[in-house]
Parts: structure tokens; C-alpha cells; sequence
């Protein structure tokens, strides 16, 4: 069989003397019409389409968006923080008032269950128990947010700098990130209200903070290890920016998503911590505060026989939040682990 | 009777919420009793897929499998696991392209090697391990007491192939496939493996199944060639006719980009146009029409045919290339 | 390999130091300091300048520090500022309490959760999995003093399936040899006692238990989905191995050495929850023994004791799992 290219009277094109693209020669492509010229490159597109997006934030973010994991974590705390912000606006009363027809039920075994207009019914004080868990997610979330970005600030300063300089520096806050794992988050929880002289909302807030900070600590520090000898690091130096711009404006930045996915994750522990330090009797002192963490810790377990649902309500309030972060935050871990990607 | 007859065999994998995608579409092939047959191809033609389909190793769900893999007669794919697993290793064995990752790295090389033994021929750890030593010597593994208890990190890369191999020929099987034995080794080394396989597939009359994308490799090795291009088989023919006269314009395009010493200086290396996923689906045409200098409208209408050629091979294009262009 | 162990310990001993000096120095320091904590009420200045210079309070810190830290070296840790007994003494009788129970639920965790997290991976997708995972987050999310308050109204109050509170039934005898109260039944043949001790350390250790159950099934999980798509599982299985060779030699000796790691790291958190755990169940371990020291007056000797305490724990049980993965993997052990 003869070639027919060469029947056109041109030489046969030599293979990899045309422009690169997903396509043919010009002489194949005149040979067989346009028609067909339209039907190949549609085909060519599509089977590079199904080779997915290219940016490493853009492909995560549609993963995520496909993922009903990471939905579900986002309506839960989507909803968490629209109720925080908007509780004065759907709580029933006010969560400090005691109310006489709950106080006037109110006896040594008994504390007044649900009622037309007290649809939680009432706390050992006499208030609104509905009203209090919406004004919880407030105090909540402050804590929890609080907390987190107290952790988050100190970890990833003494991480970056320990990262960013090396050398003694390094060594000489991995030793202080160590003495801060010496003990067990909890643990060292305790300890710092232990050692606090008095016990207030930001003791706690405050404690609990500095758990999370080895954790982001050692995230930044690694990050910035890693990135200190990658080539747009090396790029930068070399150009003449000064290392203080380079830290800032380029290795910070790329440290961001594996913090923020860690800070997601340490709100869930934050607000688990709170509760916990609550229930022992070192947390908040202000007992009276519509707080989820405090009123498991605190009026649940007191009233647990008398009136479990002083705890169950709180207990799942904690529960599905805490859920919630935990789930996006998985879920953006693996959305932008490039392992994932296809 | 033909050791091994693979009979359009095709592989389709199937995600959830993602397309079918046919890895292997209906590849025939046999092997003859101690023959050495090539499957050449570049990464994503298939060529891997169908030799995990032939041993049963594909995972258990995400794929359908159909065709015939017909072992000494018996239907490979209609068999129960079990029997499958008793066969592997021991009639038919296999070793893979990266040796470092393909020993277990905290149980020591003799343990690996004994293993084999122990499982297909009941032999008790003491003698396996001393048979283990003279298997390991057999593939020139100096010192080789000393290396059964050693670790595979401790160990360099070419006597952990030789290692795998040993492995593989431990029970004696008669078809041994290797899927790209080389690619992962230093060139120098590469020459010592393919030529100690060389010799024992001699030397033992085990069939050889040599799975590359190196026609180097093939050049040296193998009495038939297959080349598979998305899945299919495009030109099948005995080494030296592929050689001398490759009449697919995927082979011959391969051939071509091999460069060589007495080529003019200044000369552009030639490469084959575009990339493996610049292909169509086979329905619609030839999966090389968009990268095919030697296109034409047939091309664009459907697969073309599997047909004999005159040199007793076979040949998947309507256009081939033209004989004088052929020889290089 | 001797150059790391004597390398981590010095790591060890120099952690420790800073952490007993930092908390040695901030607790002097604080305005509501031990002076104040001792006299209580009948604090006046002359009564606290008194028992100032009797308690060398008045010394430069670091001379106080030294001294303390002799102290410490020669085991006399001080007294007790709430009941008056030694530290040592109050210590050693809650101590084997808590050991008891984070070993019980250590036992739950690692035995329920290796198999589990290796069945999950092994039938990926489908219902264990699923299940399981939703079980390792709801785990991981739940307030472990809820969880005990909601097994001990189940099991104690509405079935009585378990005791509610304590130790040991009251009333019944038992003689206390090492602390452990089921070993202890053991070994002076008091088989009742035993049994009877069994039978509350149950329910406190599966609610002790459960974080750590769930962070070791989802470690084991994800390190044995990992393992599965090592090349070398595929050798084996291309050699034709049977599935329990392969499941044992190849698949777990290599998945299992990120849960020992985490073992390690895992025993923190069973320390922590120790101290939840105790107040739900009236446990009387070292626990109760923090919270008895915070709430109504610092006990400041008795803390300063048990924080050192559960670091040299933590710290030490750390180090050993990371010298232990040099005898379990080989990578590591022979250069």
C-alpha cells in the first residue's frame, strides 16, 4: 500500500518535526476534511478532561465539594456559628433570667421538665434551659476559637522561627516544645490551672491553648525545614530578597493549608478540653455562664440522677460540633494530601 | 498444545462514579514450551494489566476480567483462588520491576526465599533455607551463607533481582513472566540480569514472558514480539522481522527513536508525535490515528483488523508501513 | 545504637529538670503561694515571716531549688499540706490504682482495636469498615466523663450489671500486696476478692479505654490499607503463599509498627483520661489524688510530685517505644 501523504506530491513529514499538540500533522488533518478534523480534537479534549484540574487548592477544593464528608462537617459547623452569632435572635428568653413558674417547681429532687414555653424545660436555677444551650454555642465557640487561635499564634511563631533559623535557636525551643509534651494534653491542661493563682474563663482558655501549641509548633517547624531547601526558597535567596520577605511572603504562605487543617482539628479538642477541665471543677468559676462545656461539666454531673437531661442536651450539643470540625478537618487533610490526586 | 494461550482477553476497570476504562482489549498470545515471547509497549498500553490478569493478582473488585488464559490447557480465569494460589509460584511465576519494594524489609532474604519452598514443596525451614543458599548461589549472589540473613536494604539492587528471581524459579515453574525486570536498574547491571535470565531460562527450558518498553531488551531476549498499543495487540512478529522490517507505524516509530551511533551528527532525535493519552477510543477509530503519520479516513471509522501477514505475524493497521521505508 | 539510648536519656533527664524547675520556681512565686495554703485563715504577717524562715522560704531560689532537688534525689518529696502523710506514702497507695486501670483498658484498646482496625482495612468499603469509621469518630468526639456517666447510669443504675463506684465492694476484705487488687486476690488466693475487683475495674476501663481504642483502630487501619499496596504483598502473593502466611509475615510485621508508636503516645491519653475516669467512678487513684490537690487549696507537694510523676511515665514509656522500633525493624536496628 502507498502512502498517500507522499502521493500529494510533499515529503512525508518527519515525525516530531510539528508543533506538539494533541492533534496531527497538518497534511493528515487536510486530507480527511474538517468533519473529521472537529470529531478528533473532541475526542483528544475529552479524554484530557477527565485528567482533572491542575492546581493543588483548586483540585482540593472540588474534591471537597464532592465529598459528603467534608459536607456534612461544614453544615454542622455552618450552623454552629450562624447559631452563636444569631442566638439573641432565636433563643426564646433571656438564659440569666429564672423564670417563677420554674423556680416555684423547683425542689431538692426535682427541677421542672418541659413546658409550653419552656420547651427544654429548666435549670437548676430556673431559667430557660433552651435559651441557655442557644447562648452556649456563643460562649462556645468563643472559647473554642479563643483557644485555638491563642495555640495556633504561639505554635506557629516559636515553629517558624525555630524552622526559619535553625541552628541554636532551633534546639533551644524544641526543648521548650518538649517540656510542653512532657505531659500529656490534659494532663498538662491541669497543670496550668494548678499553677494559675486564680481560676477564671481565660485560665482555662488560656490552658488549654498552650496544649495545642507543640502541635502547630512542630508543624511549622517542619514546614519550614522542608521549604528552607526547595528551589523557590533557593530562587528567592539567590534574586537578593531578604530573608525576613522570604519567611513572610513566600514560606509562610504555603505552610497555611496544613494549619489551617490542624487548626479545625484542634477546635474540636479545644472545646472536648474545656468541657473536661469544667467537669473536674478547675474551669470556669463563673458556673452561671451558658456555656456547653460548663454546664456538662458542672450542673450535668450534679443533677445527673435527678435530671440527665441537664447533661444529654449539652453532652450532644459538644458531641456534634466537635464531630463536625473533626470531619472537615479530616476531610481537608485529605482533600489536599497529593497522594489523592489522580 | 501451547504452554500458555491467551484468548481475547480484556481487563475493564470500573471505579465508582468514574467511567470504565478497558486496559486490556481482547490481547491474544501464546507461548510455546521454553520460548521467550516479548510484550513491548509503552506505560499505559496494558501490557502490566495483562500479565497481573494472566497470574489472577488484579485486585479482588474494580475490574472485570474476561477471555480465556489457557495454561497447559486448563482455563486460568475459571479457576477457584485457591487453586490459583496453589499454581502461583510453583507452575507459573512472576517478578516485578522494582526489587527494593518488592521484598518484605524486615524479614531476612533467606526467610523469603525458604518460603517459597516451604509452601510448594513442604520442606521444613532447616532444608529450605539450605536449598535457599544454592538457589541463591545459582543466580551469582556471592557469598550467599552470609546473605540469608541478611536484610534487603543491606543488600544492592542487583542481587535483590537476582534475589527475586531465584525466588521465582525456586520450584522450577515452566513459565516464568517478568514484567519489566530491568527498568529500575543501573544500565550496567541490566545487562548481568537479562543475561543471567538468559541463561536460566536455557538452561531450566522455562518459558519466558518479557514484559518492557525497551526494544534493547527485546532485541537480545526474545523469539516473538508483541506490541500492544491502548490495550491492544498492533503488531505481532517474530524478532527478526520486527527488527527488519516493522510494518505498524507505532513500531516503526518506536524503532526510529532509538537513537544510534551512526547517525549523522545534528540529527534531531525522532520521537513519536503527541503522547499515550493523546489517543481515541478504539470504537470510534485507531487509538494511533492522532499520533499516525500514516493516517487515512479508514483509520477514523473503527479498529482496524488483526490480520495475518505474509512473514507469519499479525498486523493491526490499514495503512501500514511501506516496505522500503520499513527497513531501516 | 548505645550513642541514641544515651542520647534520649540525657534528652529525657534534661526535660525533666526544666519541667521541675519551671514548676518549682512558679509555684513559690505565686501570691497565693504554700505559706499562704498552709496557715489558711490564721494568716498573719508575723505567723507567715515565722513559718517563712522555718520552710527556708526566705532563701534565694535557687538555693531553695537545690535543696529541693536533694530533697527529691534522696526520695522526700515533703508532706501531704492536706492530710499531713508523706507524699511518697499518699502516692504509692493511689499509684497501683491507676496503674491497674490504664493497664486494663490499655489490654481493651490494643486487643479489641488491632483486629478491628485490621478487618476494616482488609474489607474496605464495606460495612465493618463503614461502621467502624463512624465508631472511631464518634469516639474521638465524645467527652470521655460523659461517656462513663452515660455507662454507669446504663449498666449500674438501670441493669445492674456493674457495681457503681470504687474499687472493691465495701465490706469486703482483701489484702492489698502489690496494689493491683486482681493480682493481689491472685496471690493470697482471696479468688472472691479478685473476682470482686474484676468486676468494677470493667466498666471504668472500657470507658478509659475507648479514645485510646479508637485512635489505635483508625492508626491500624490506615497502616495496614497502606501496607497493602506494597509491592512486597504482591511478591507473596505471586509466590502463591497461603493467606495466613502473607497476613502474618508480610502484612502485619510491617502495619504494626506505626501502632507501636502510637501505643506510646497513647498511654498520655490514658493518663489524662485516668484523671476523668476516677471522679465518674470514685476510683481513688492518682486521678482523684490531682483533683483533691487543685479544688479547695493547692496541695503543692502532692502536685509538684504527681506532675513529675506522670512526665517521667510519659516520657520514659515514649523513649521506650522508640528504642523498641530498633528491634522490631530491622531498617533501623542494622545499618
Amino acid at each position: 500500500m502507498s502512502d498517500p501523504t507522499t502521493q500529494a506530491g510533499a515529503p512525508a513529514p518527519r515525525s516530531g518535526d510539528d508543533k506538539p499538540r494533541p492533534g496531527m500533522s497538518e497534511r493528515s488533518i487536510g486530507l480527511l476534511g474538517d468533519r473529521k478534523k472537529a470529531r478528533l480534537d473532541e475526542l483528544a479534549q475529552a479524554s484530557a478532561a477527565d485528567r482533572g484540574g491542575i492546581s493543588l487548592v483548586r483540585d482540593a477544593v472540588r474534591r471537597l465539594r464532592r465529598n459528603p464528608v467534608a459536607i456534612v462537617g461544614a453544615i454542622i459547623v455552618g450552623l454552629f456559628v450562624l447559631m452563636a452569632i444569631f442566638a439573641p435572635l432565636i433563643a426564646p428568653h433571656d438564659p440569666v433570667q429564672r423564670f417563677d413558674e420554674l423556680t416555684k417547681n423547683l425542689t431538692v429532687d426535682t427541677i421542672p421538665g418541659a413546658t409550653a414555653d419552656h420547651p427544654l424545660g429548666s435549670d437548676p436555677l430556673g431559667r430557660d434551659f433552651l435559651s441557655r444551650m442557644i447562648y452556649g454555642a456563643r460562649q462556645t465557640l468563643f472559647v473554642g476559637v479563643l483557644a485555638t487561635l491563642i495555640g495556633l499564634a504561639l505554635g506557629v511563631l516559636i515553629g517558624a522561627i525555630a524552622g526559619a533559623f535553625g541552628g541554636w535557636v532551633d534546639v533551644v525551643l524544641m526543648r521548650l516544645t518538649d517540656v510542653m509534651l512532657a505531659l500529656p494534653s490534659l494532663l498538662l491542661a491541669i497543670t496550668l490551672v494548678a499553677l494559675a493563682s486564680r481560676s477564671s474563663q481565660w485560665t482555662v482558655i488560656f490552658a488549654v491553648a498552650i496544649v495545642s501549641v507543640p502541635i502547630f509548633a512542630r508543624l511549622l517547624r517542619g514546614s519550614m525545614l522542608a521549604q528552607r531547601e526547595s528551589d523557590h526558597v533557593l530562587a528567592a535567596r539567590a534574586l537578593g530578597v531578604k530573608e525576613r520577605n522570604i519567611v513572610l511572603r513566600h514560606m509562610l504562605p504555603n505552610s497555611l493549608t496544613a494549619v489551617i487543617v490542624q487548626a479545625t482539628l484542634t477546635f474540636a479538642v479545644a472545646i472536648l478540653d474545656a468541657a473536661a477541665l469544667s467537669f473536674l471543677g478547675l474551669g470556669d468559676p463563673d458556673i452561671n455562664r451558658a456555656e456547653w462545656g460548663l454546664m456538662l461539666g458542672v450542673d450535668g454531673q450534679r443533677y445527673f440522677e435527678v435530671r440527665p437531661e441537664l447533661a444529654y442536651y449539652p453532652a450532644l450539643a459538644i458531641i456534634v460540633v466537635a464531630l463536625g470540625f473533626t470531619l472537615l478537618g479530616e476531610a481537608m487533610r485529605e482533600a489536599i494530601d497529593p497522594k489523592n490526586r489522580r | 498444545m501451547s504452554l500458555l494461550d491467551v484468548r481475547d482477553l480484556s481487563v475493564v476497570f470500573q471505579r465508582r462514579g468514574e467511567r470504565p476504562f478497558t486496559a486490556v482489549d481482547k490481547v491474544s498470545f501464546s507461548v510455546e514450551p521454553g520460548q521467550t515471547v516479548g510484550l513491548v509497549g509503552e506505560s499505559g498500553c496494558g501490557k502490566s494489566v495483562t500479565s497481573l490478569a494472566i497470574m489472577g493478582l488484579l485486585p479482588k473488585r474494580g475490574n472485570k476480567v474476561t477471555g480465556e488464559v489457557l495454561f497447559e490447557g486448563t482455563d486460568l480465569l475459571k479457576l477457584r483462588p485457591d487453586d490459583m494460589r496453589d499454581r502461583r509460584g510453583r507452575e507459573i511465576s512472576m517478578i516485578f520491576q522494582d526489587p527494593l519494594s518488592s521484598l518484605n524489609p524486615v524479614i531476612p532474604i533467606g526467610v523469603q526465599v525458604a518460603e517459597v519452598l516451604e509452601r510448594h514443596q513442604g520442606r521444613d525451614r532447616k532444608q529450605a533455607l539450605r536449598e535457599s543458599r544454592d538457589l541463591l548461589d545459582a543466580v551469582g549472589i556471592p557469598d550467599p551463607q552470609r546473605r540469608l540473613s541478611e536484610y534487603p536494604h543491606q543488600i544492592s539492587g542487583g542481587m535483590r533481582q537476582r534475589a527475586l528471581i531465584a525466588i521465582a524459579l525456586a520450584c522450577k515453574p515452566r513459565l516464568l513472566i517478568a514484567d519489566e525486570p530491568t527498568t529500575a536498574l543501573d544500565v550496567t547491571i541490566q545487562a548481568q540480569i537479562l543475561t543471567l535470565l538468559k541463561q536460566l531460562v536455557d538452561e531450566t527450558g522455562t518459558a519466558l514472558v518479557m514484559i518492557t518498553h525497551d526494544l534493547g531488551v527485546v532485541a537480545g531476549l526474545c523469539d516473538t514480539v508483541n506490541v500492544l498499543y491502548g490495550g491492544k495487540v498492533v503488531e505481532r512478529a517474530r524478532r527478526h522481522e520486527l527488527f527488519a522490517h516493522a510494518r505498524h507505524p507505532y513500531t516503526h516509530g518506536l524503532l526510529n527513536s532509538v537513537p544510534r551511533l551512526d547517525s549523522p551528527r545534528g540529527e534531531r532525535l525522532h520521537a513519536i508525535r503527541g503522547s499515550v493519552s493523546d489517543n481515541i477510543p478504539w470504537a470510534e477509530g485507531c487509538a494511533f490515528a492522532p499520533r499516525c503519520d500514516n493516517v487515512v479516513d479508514a483509520c477514523l471509522e473503527g479498529p482496524p483488523p488483526l490480520e495475518p501477514t505474509a512473514s507469519g505475524g499479525d498486523l493491526r493497521c490499514n495503512n501500514p508501513v511501506s516496505e522500503e521505508v520499513a527497513v531501516r | 545504637m548505645l550513642r541514641v539510648i544515651v542520647r534520649r536519656l540525657l534528652q529525657l533527664a534534661v526535660t525533666l529538670i526544666a519541667l521541675s524547675a519551671l514548676i518549682f520556681i512558679w509555684l513559690r512565686n505565686l501570691p497565693g503561694g504554700p505559706v499562704e495554703a498552709l496557715l489558711g485563715e490564721r494568716a498573719t504577717p508575723e505567723r507567715r515571716a515565722l513559718l517563712t524562715k522555718a520552710l527556708g522560704y526566705d532563701q534565694p531560689i535557687l538555693v531553695q531549688y537545690g535543696k529541693f532537688m536533694q530533697r527529691v534525689l534522696t526520695g522526700d518529696f515533703g508532706n501531704s499540706i492536706r492530710t499531713g502523710d508523706p507524699v511518697t506514702e499518699v502516692i504509692s497507695r493511689a499509684f497501683p490504682a491507676t496503674i491497674e486501670l490504664a493497664l486494663a483498658a490499655m489490654i481493651i484498646a490494643v486487643g479489641l482495636g488491632v483486629p478491628l482496625g485490621y478487618l476494616a482495612a482488609r474489607w474496605r468499603g464495606r460495612a465493618l469498615d463503614n461502621l467502624t469509621i463512624a465508631g472511631t469518630l464518634l469516639g474521638i468526639s465524645i467527652p470521655i466523663f460523659f461517656l462513663g456517666y452515660l455507662l454507669k447510669d446504663v449498666f449500674t443504675q438501670n441493669i445492674h450489671w456493674f457495681p457503681p463506684s470504687g474499687r472493691l465492694t465495701t465490706g469486703l476484705d482483701n489484702t492489698s500486696v502489690t496494689g493491683f487488687f486482681v493480682l493481689d486476690g491472685l496471690l493470697t488466693r482471696e479468688f472472691d476478692a479478685s473476682a470482686d475487683a474484676l468486676w468494677h475495674l470493667i466498666l471504668p476501663a472500657i470507658t478509659l479505654a475507648t479514645i485510646p481504642l479508637a485512635v489505635i483502630v483508625r492508626i491500624t487501619r490506615a497502616s495496614v490499607l497502606d501496607v497493602l499496596n506494597e509491592d512486597y504483598v504482591r511478591t507473596a502473593e505471586a509466590k502463591g503463599l497461603r493467606h495466613r502466611t502473607i497476613r502474618g509475615r508480610h502484612i502485619l510485621r510491617n502495619a504494626l509498627l506505626p501502632v507501636v508508636t502510637t501505643i506510646g503516645l497513647q498511654t498520655g491519653a490514658l493518663l489524662s483520661g485516668a484523671v476523668l475516669t476516677e471522679k465518674v467512678y470514685n476510683w481513688g487513684g492518682l486521678g482523684t489524688l490531682i483533683t483533691d490537690s487543685i479544688s479547695g487549696g493547692r496541695d503543692y507537694p502532692v502536685l509538684q510530685a504527681i506532675i513529675l510523676l506522670a512526665a517521667l511515665v510519659f516520657v520514659v514509656v515514649n523513649l521506650l517505644v522508640d528504642l523498641s522500633y530498633a528491634f522490631i525493624d530491622p531498617r533501623v536496628r542494622v545499618r
